[in-house]
């Protein structure tokens, strides 16, 4: 049994009758133990998509699914209630910016603790100990003395080891860590992406990392989901992804890498921008930016399938050498 | 190499910071001693992490604050200690780019009126010559026409930040400072504004002072590079040689941490331990000996000065020993 499944999420935003779509058909399985990339440009819907699973899209966001399960429970069967006991114990998250994530008024130790409380009760003693063993674990120096520091006494990485250590709190089997070392330094995010490594590894979790940066995903993920305008676009194994991207708009945001274009003295750049609420082409919402449209592209949608490995949704994926397939 | 349009000798700019009621200021030496010159047509690339100076050092290139010590020329000309109207003339040579294309745009003001208005201030055009000139720049950038009274919500970031470029272009300025023009920006849009960048370079023929702390872009688009730690330099050279043998320990460290796309050029990583330290109190001795791997007592006492070293300049005491 996978650790999660979702099958064909959509998360809707604005009017009943004129509806605006976030996230649009995501289809998605991670395994206990696996690490996934989600990948995309703002306004892609990664996060929106992590949300959802936490079950944090407010009215009037709308959330529908085919099918979205944690361990074979389907998740939105569930009560509020039962939900609660699920989502911050069994799945946990990790926000972008750890200096606004983290509550100013109460001291690192309260908040940690807090989590513990709400799922594993036990003594308050118990409970400091247990923060202060988090704290240690996620290489936090004296921790004993921090629990008792404030968010603003921490610097960004220290933040965001403390983010991680409430997120680990409680065991889970799935992190979901929204662009974790966006807001961090060079130095400090190869620290943190070590850390979250070696805790996906000790713990077997199961790691969604949603990211922007490509090269982050090259260095940390097994597979990885492409997102494009709320819709996966492509997915795959890593290794292959990058060496023979399937669908145009991987191959144009791999290409758009200066580190892809050494020696040339122009960056490869896809024209225009993501499409918006306003101006979502009728067939391929890539169509419009795409090198390859044909009139098909312009007029049909395609579907996401399986092709060499990997799935992807074109009409003519790209082969081995970047060649549009009949 | 042509005559410099921009020279900066040991600039440095220190804060008194008051630390509470009773006790002396203290003093932060936000940047310390930083020297360059630059020619027209080259692209400077300054690189470090937050709180290294690098936006400090932006703000005393472009005039908008007087360093408390060091020459800056511009063209010949030290600014450095100038008059306020000298510096003002002055400033018509050098023009920014912001970071941030959502807080440097004036949300009341149509993309005609924010793009005349540094020729109202600093030139006597006619309002009819200064639209023609809009017009004309927001054609180089590519912008098109009817976004001429169009308000800056209306735009994505990659444009917003076009006409951020525009902006700085409107004076015909010899030099262009850009902090950190891309980071808010998706690869995609990234890739658009960068190459629009490195075209309007071989066009207009100005010189870049190119602020980021993304390594893969730096070394796409810059003739030389600047190492900073803690307001101070640590390295200085070439672009090209910087890369492919970096000198300083904190220059491999950070080309080191920077993630890799290709497997093959993902080095052994040593993670650098710790944390930047606090400009208020910096460590005694090399800055940067806290988190070194090659550091010895004489690091911790005595510090390094930049030395010329292998073509370029590095400040470490062990550059024989490591490099």
């Amino acid at each position: 049994m996978a650790l999660l499944e979702i099958e064909n999420l959509t998360v809707e935003f604005g009017k009943e009758d004129a509806p605006f779509r976030a996230v649009d058909g995501v289809d998605l399985t991670v395994e206990r133990g696996d690490v996934v990339g989600i990948v995309g440009e703002s306004g892609s819907g990664k996060s929106v998509t992590s949300l959802a699973l936490m079950g944090l899209i407010d009215f009037p966001g709308r959330v529908k699914a085919k099918r979205l399960a944690f361990e074979g429970q389907d998740l939105l069967a569930l009560s509020d209630k039962a939900r609660r006991k699920i989502v911050g114990k069994d799945i946990a998250m990790i926000f972008q910016d750890p200096m606004t994530s983290l509550n100013p008024c109460y001291t690192v130790g309260f908040q940690i603790m807090e989590a513990l409380a709400v799922h594993e009760g036990g003594t308050k003693s118990s409970r400091r100990a247990r923060a202060k063993e988090l704290l240690e674990q996620v290489g936090i120096p004296d921790p004993a003395s921090r629990l008792d520091a404030y968010p603003h006494q921490l610097s960004g990485g220290m933040s965001q080891r403390v983010m991680i250590a409430m997120a680990i709190a409680c065991n889970p089997s799935l992190l979901i860590a929204d662009e974790p070392t966006t807001a961090l330094d060079v130095t400090i995010q190869a620290q943190i992406m070590e850390l979250l490594r070696e805790l996906q590894r000790r713990n077997r979790m199961g790691l969604m990392l949603i990211t922007h940066d490509l090269a982050v995903v090259a260095e940390s993920c097994q597979r990885i989901v492409v997102m494009y305008a709320g819709q996966v676009v492509e997915s795959g194994a890593v290794s292959e992804v990058f060496a023979a991207p399937k669908h145009p708009y991987t191959a144009a945001l791999l290409a758009a890498l200066p580190e892809r274009s050494h020696g040339q003295p122009r960056l490869a750049s896809l024209p225009g921008v993501v499409p918006g609420q306003y101006d979502r082409p009728r067939g391929c919402l890539l169509s419009p930016r795409c090198p390859h449209a044909a009139e098909r592209c312009r007029a049909e949608q395609p579907r996401l399938r399986a092709f060499g490995g990997g799935t992807v949704r074109c009409h003519t994926p790209l082969d081995a050498a970047g060649r549009p397939t009949a | 190499m042509s005559t410099p349009v921009m020279e900066a000798q040991e600039l440095r700019r220190y804060y008194s910071v008051p630390r509470g009621l009773m006790k002396p200021h203290a003093t932060v030496k936000a940047l310390d001693g930083v020297s360059f010159t630059l020619a027209p047509r080259r692209t400077l690339a300054v690189v470090g992490e937050s709180g290294c100076g690098k936006s400090t050092l932006a703000r005393q290139l472009t005039l908008i604050e007087a360093p408390s010590s060091g020459a800056l020329k511009l063209d010949g000309k030290d600014y450095a200690q100038a008059s306020e109207h000298e510096r003002k003339l002055g400033r018509r040579q050098v023009q920014i780019v912001f970071q941030n294309p959502y807080g440097s745009l004036n949300p009341r003001k149509k993309i005609g009126s924010i793009l005349s208005e540094p020729l109202e201030i600093n030139t006597d055009l006619d309002k009819a010559a200064r639209e023609a000139r809009v017009r004309e720049i927001m054609a180089k950038v590519g912008l098109r026409p009817e976004f001429y009274d169009r308000y800056p919500h209306m735009f994505s970031g990659g444009q917003r930040q076009r006409i951020a470029i525009a902006r700085a272009l409107m004076l015909q300025p010899k030099v262009v400072v850009a902090d950190e023009p891309v980071s808010a920006l998706d690869v995609s849009i990234q890739a658009q504004v960068l190459n629009l960048l490195m075209d309007l370079q071989d066009e207009l023929g100005m010189a870049y002072v190119f602020i980021s702390h993304d390594l893969a872009v730096v070394h796409h688009i810059a003739d030389e590079i600047l190492v900073m730690y803690l307001g101070r330099p640590v390295e200085q050279g070439d672009a090209d040689a910087v890369f492919a043998r970096p000198l300083h320990p904190y220059t491999r460290a950070l080309l080191a941490a920077a993630p890799k796309l290709d497997p093959a050029a993902r080095a052994e990583r040593a993670v650098l331990k710790g944390e930047l330290p606090s400009p208020l109190n910096p460590p005694a001795g090399c800055a940067f000996h806290t988190r070194c791997p090659f550091a010895d007592a004489r690091c911790g006492q005595e510090r390094p000065e930049m030395r010329p070293f292998a073509g370029r300049m590095a400040a470490c005491h062990h550059l024989e020993r490591i490099g």
